[in-house]
């Protein structure tokens, strides 16, 4: 075996020498090639596992935590919802419609594949600012590729976060979330049980696609990158509307032993992972394949990624029901082999057997690495940053303004407008809230579903941002009425051989964990994803989450937009004198600096528990939680929703600056009718939780008054500035 | 063997929104010289017939019917003899 | 009043339909498979709204050779009522019962919001409990809804009273900023002549209950079946 072909192919040679240990013998090119996909960190995960290891994963509400193709979660009355996240960053950057498209279709298969009826799309997109060309050009291609993927297959769009940032010019990021609803009797698992049993593959067929793509994925993007594009796959989401509801129909049979989407490394990851999982074997040949282009070898129909493709271990003598249903769709499955009972990948090509290897060897084997972390430099001086010395700005009001008109905090209508965010008929709150609310038909409940980090938080203090994003997307879930039951996690890193990216990764995924146990929002999966660097500089760390909830009865549904003239405004939670991090700095002091807002998790859980408690009995008519921008950010948007003004006194010993646009954590705005306001601020006494009365609803300005200064804005001129900076920028 | 390719194009009077932003984008390039776009379709049908004009004559029904809308369309066909 | 509602492959508001007839409305309904050729005796046809075959080659193009399609012509033709939404209007502009064709968006993006009709011709079986001139609110959502036809098939439309909704303001003016994909007129659906047969860009099914944010909608299914039971009497 040439060196270079194992090394070509990614492997190191302690990878290599393992790789002969385990077979006892020199691999050939198909062994070779399936090792390094599984052995790849996109599949194998060697680096991250250790620390993956510590995430909380099991709770009450957990039916199936990380392991399998998507998390679920008991929802009650027998019902579950399935949910996953998964990136798709560097097919993204490089061809962005296809990238963003084949990454909504990857993760809407994963959910389908458990046997669920995906109803619904979240995304969380990061892109360098908007003044660069090229971030335009990445952003109007993504935002695209998930319109063209997910209106065509019919799936909402229905919610997601986005942020602009320079670390990410050259390195988007999409990730990409997909829930899915089941009958928990009816959920499927990827295992291949059953020696004896047919392997079946079903759908597209395969093609010379993104071979390679998850090696790909695991290494820095450079300039020649844009050469290798043939490693982007197509997606076509007709084909996968037509395989969704084939195999949905095939689960109903009970015809289904085990079931995969495959995704990264393709037939190859689908036939092991499932054979592992069921500490059984498969033999295929892959002349049986179906294949839409002749000459391939044994080697690529193993590792093609082509898109929209399952593989299927139907029960033995159900072959011919299977291939009736799919038939009925227009689709082909084939039968491809057999699931045995010696552990064994064993590939054939006609009679000829072109690999045999260990289906554990693949899945288990690989060396895991614990990389070394280091404290990067920066952190000292930029949490050391002295903020206090910034000067005041003078004129809150215009502040306000050029706040509400940076891109991260502006209206994101622009995006949400191209997202088909209504089929299906479950969408009772529009995007741009929260959370995003589905109704479950049928029921009186909703599931409440959203996608947060920011990743400045992380930058400044791994630790402390790493709670937060999770702190973040609990507080979302619950201003809306829900109560979070688990989280599904991407986490964006650069290259974790690099000992301050991991320290970065180690401490954030050590403050997720923290924050995960004490919100009982426990991990059911998710996705790491390394190597986001161009020319050596790491993006900034972002390891989003993406959390659902389940909101018990309609009449929690609860919503931002400011009601009704008279309403009185209440803040749960604690106004600090601390600006570090913030979106005012950076805007208007052109500053990445100070430390991360504190967070205390008993202090959060108290103020969403009372938050939720509120809510669920009544006092409550809008709630919104405050992020990006502050306090004064989060009044305006609450205004602008509502398109009504408001009246607030902020009393607060603390500066202007920070008062209004500091990002202190744990605070959320709620409304109570005046009518209810003795009865809610006795029921906030009891829940012993800080609390301040800031003001009242009305009028058709947001005026807020502090010690010596006022901000007074017409919501009309909010509005303008709020809706208008994004289109402004994309339409021109 | 005929390969027939099938050229499908707005009608004149029917407002085309790509070719009008590739217009724009190609004005903004600096090409000033550029006066229209307008984008169409570009099929390519391999038949196994005897003549050309039959080859010819089965691809105009298959515009008419399929390939081109005629309430917004028109087509344009070119058949070459190739091997099969 | 029994409803059909038919699923090509591709469709995507199929579920949507149904459930509105079944569910809000609390009439039979049943799926019409594009495949067969049976109509099961439905009194109305629904063409829902989707991707039939992934809008390859042009919108509704390849759905309205599907085999069930020749029976909704037959059917159509008899005086059945169909009501194509979305997709399924592009489907009968292709089949040719109604005039026209949808093409992109001038934005060349696809447009999802709610937008507002004006009631054009409340005498119909599909808009009687409509009033003349009634704004409503319907969402929609497509990139090829630009509506558009020759002049003259335009005028004889007009005279005809077969344009039934335009994008209006919430005032109810028609003006150019009203109309969300540049359609001819602000066009957002039409009927035949012999008044059976409705096809508009706009989506009824998705605001036909209050939790959905409005219903509108529902007035159009209402004003079908109440002409329904009419003409039963």
């Amino acid at each position: 075996m040439s060196r270079e072909l194992w090394k070509e192919m990614g492997l190191t040679q302690e990878e290599y020498t393992k790789i002969q240990e385990i077979l006892e013998r020199e691999p050939n090119e198909v062994e070779l090639g399936m090792f390094a996909t599984m052995w790849s960190e996109h599949c194998s995960y060697k680096t991250s596992k250790p620390v993956l290891r510590t995430f909380p994963t099991e709770g009450p509400r957990i039916l199936q935590g990380p392991g399998e193709n998507a998390g679920i979660v008991d929802i009650g009355d027998g019902q579950a919802a399935v949910f996953k996240i998964e990136s798709h960053n560097h097919p993204s950057a490089i061809e962005p419609y296809q990238g963003a498209a084949t990454g909504v279709g990857g993760i809407i298969r994963d959910i389908f594949t458990m046997g669920a009826r995906p109803v619904a799309v979240l995304d969380s997109l990061r892109f360098g600012p908007l003044k660069s060309k090229k971030s335009r050009f990445l952003l109007d291609g993504v935002v695209a590729g998930i319109a063209g993927y997910g209106n065509c297959i019919g799936i909402p769009t229905i919610g997601g976060d986005i942020y602009f940032h320079p670390s990410y010019e050259d390195n988007c990021l999409v990730n990409v979330l997909c829930i899915g609803l089941i009958d928990q009797k009816d959920i499927a698992k990827g295992t291949a049980a059953g020696p004896g049993n047919p392997v079946m593959v079903v759908g597209a067929r395969t093609g010379r696609d993104g071979i390679h793509g998850c090696t790909f994925a695991s290494e820095e993007l450079s300039e020649d990158s844009e050469e290798r594009r043939p490693a982007v796959q197509v997606g076509d989401p007709f084909m996968e509307k037509l395989l969704l509801e084939a195999c949905l129909e095939l689960i109903k049979t009970g015809y289904v032993v085990g079931m995969q989407d495959m995704g990264a490394a393709g037939l190859t990851s689908s036939s092991c992972e499932m054979a592992s999982r069921a500490g059984t074997g498969i033999e295929m040949d892959v002349a049986k394949v179906p294949r839409r282009e002749t000459g391939m070898n044994p080697y690529e129909i193993m590792i093609s990624e082509s898109q929209e493709r399952m593989l299927v271990v139907p029960k033995q003598g159900k072959e011919e029901e299977v291939k009736k249903i799919f038939a009925k769709w227009g689709l082909e499955a084939v039968v491809v082999g057999q699931v045995t009972d010696d552990g064994f990948m064993t590939i054939k090509e006609g009679e000829k057997v072109v690999a045999r290897v260990p289906a554990k060897a693949l899945t288990d084997m690989c060396p895991a690495y614990t990389s070394e972390a280091v404290e990067p430099e920066y952190i000292g001086p930029a949490q050391s940053y002295d903020l206090s010395t910034l000067p005041e700005m003078e004129d809150y009001s215009q502040t306000l303004l050029s706040l509400l008109g940076t891109c991260t905090i502006a209206s994101k209508e622009w995006i949400f407008r191209q997202y088909d965010h209504m089929v299906g008929l479950n969408t009772i709150v529009q995007p741009g809230s929260d959370a995003a609310v589905l109704r479950i038909k049928g029921t009186n409940k909703a599931l409440a579903a959203t996608v947060d980090c920011n990743a400045r938080y992380v930058y400044l203090n791994p630790y402390a941002g790493g709670k937060i994003a999770v702190a973040e997307a609990a507080r979302n879930l619950v201003c809306s009425g829900a109560l979070p039951l688990g989280l599904s996690d991407c986490l964006n890193f650069g290259n974790p051989g690099k000992p301050e990216i991991f320290w970065q990764f180690k401490e954030a995924a050590r403050g997720m964990s923290e924050a995960c146990l004490e919100l009982e929002t426990p991990v059911t999966g998710g996705n790491v994803s390394f190597h986001n660097e161009t020319k050596g500089e790491a993006i900034y760390p972002t390891p989003v989450v993406g959390m659902v909830g389940l909101i018990k009865d309609l009449s929690h549904v609860t919503t931002m937009n400011f009601k009704k003239e008279g309403d009185i405004i209440i803040l749960l939670g604690e106004n600090k004198d601390e600006l570090g991090g913030s979106t005012y700095i950076s805007v208007i002091h052109g500053l990445e600096a100070g430390n991360a807002p504190e967070i205390d998790l008993k202090l959060e859980k108290l103020v969403q528990r009372s938050t939720l408690e509120l809510i669920k009995e009544g006092f409550v008519t809008a709630a919104h939680d405050c992020a990006e921008g502050g306090l004064a950010v989060a009044l305006a948007e609450c205004c602008i929703a509502g398109n009504i003004g408001a009246d607030v006194n902020l009393t607060d010993g603390i500066r202007g600056s920070s008062l209004l646009f500091g990002e202190s954590q744990s605070r959320v705005i709620i409304t109570v009718p005046k009518e209810k306001i003795d009865a809610a601020l006795q029921r906030l006494k009891k829940l012993e939780v800080p609390y301040k009365v800031l003001g009242n609803v009305g009028g058709k300005a947001l005026q807020i008054v502090g010690t010596g200064w006022k901000l007074r804005l017409d919501t009309a001129e909010l509005e303008e500035k709020y809706r208008e900076a994004i289109p402004c920028i994309m339409n021109s | 063997m005929f390969k027939a390719v099938v050229t499908i194009n707005f009608k004149k009077s029917i407002l085309d929104p790509q070719g009008n932003a590739v217009y724009k984008a190609l004005k903004s390039l600096g090409y000033e010289s550029v006066r229209d776009v307008r984008i169409g379709k570009h099929i390519e049908v391999n038949l196994d017939v005897e003549t050309k004009e039959k080859a010819e004559a089965e691809l105009k029904e298959m515009c008419d019917k399929l390939l081109a809308n005629p309430v917004i369309e028109d087509y344009y066909i070119e058949v070459s003899e190739v091997e099969a | 009043m029994r409803f059909g509602v038919v699923v090509f492959p591709g469709s995507n508001c199929d579920a949507d339909c149904y459930h509105v007839v079944d569910q809000v409305m609390g009439h039979p309904v049943t799926y019409l498979w594009h495949g067969d050729k049976d109509l099961k005796n439905v009194d109305c046809i629904i063409l829902p709204g989707g991707f039939s075959y992934g809008d390859y080659l042009r919108t509704g193009a390849i759905a309205r050779f599907s085999p069930i399609m020749d029976k909704v012509v037959e059917f159509g033709e008899k005086g059945g009522f169909i009501l194509g939404i979305c997709n399924g209007f592009q489907i009968l502009t292709e089949t040719g019962l109604l005039p026209g064709a949808l093409i992109r968006n001038p934005s060349l993006r696809f447009i999802c919001k709610d937008s507002y009709l004006r009631v054009e011709q409340n005498e119909t079986p599909f808009t009687g409990k409509y009033q003349s001139k009634q704004v409503i609110k319907v969402p929609i959502a497509h990139g090829e809804g630009s509506y558009v036809a020759d002049k003259e098939t335009l005028e004889k439309m007009e005279k005809a009273g077969q344009i039934v909704f335009r994008y209006s303001t919430s005032q109810g003016e028609i003006t150019q900023e009203a109309n969300p994909n540049g359609s001819a007129r602000n066009i957002a659906g039409i009927i035949n002549e012999k008044g059976n047969i409705l096809g508009m860009m706009p989506h009824p099914e998705r605001c036909a209950e209050a939790i959905l944010g409005g219903e509108d909608g529902k007035l159009l299914f209402e004003s079908l079946i109440n002409w329904w039971q009419g003409g039963k009497a």
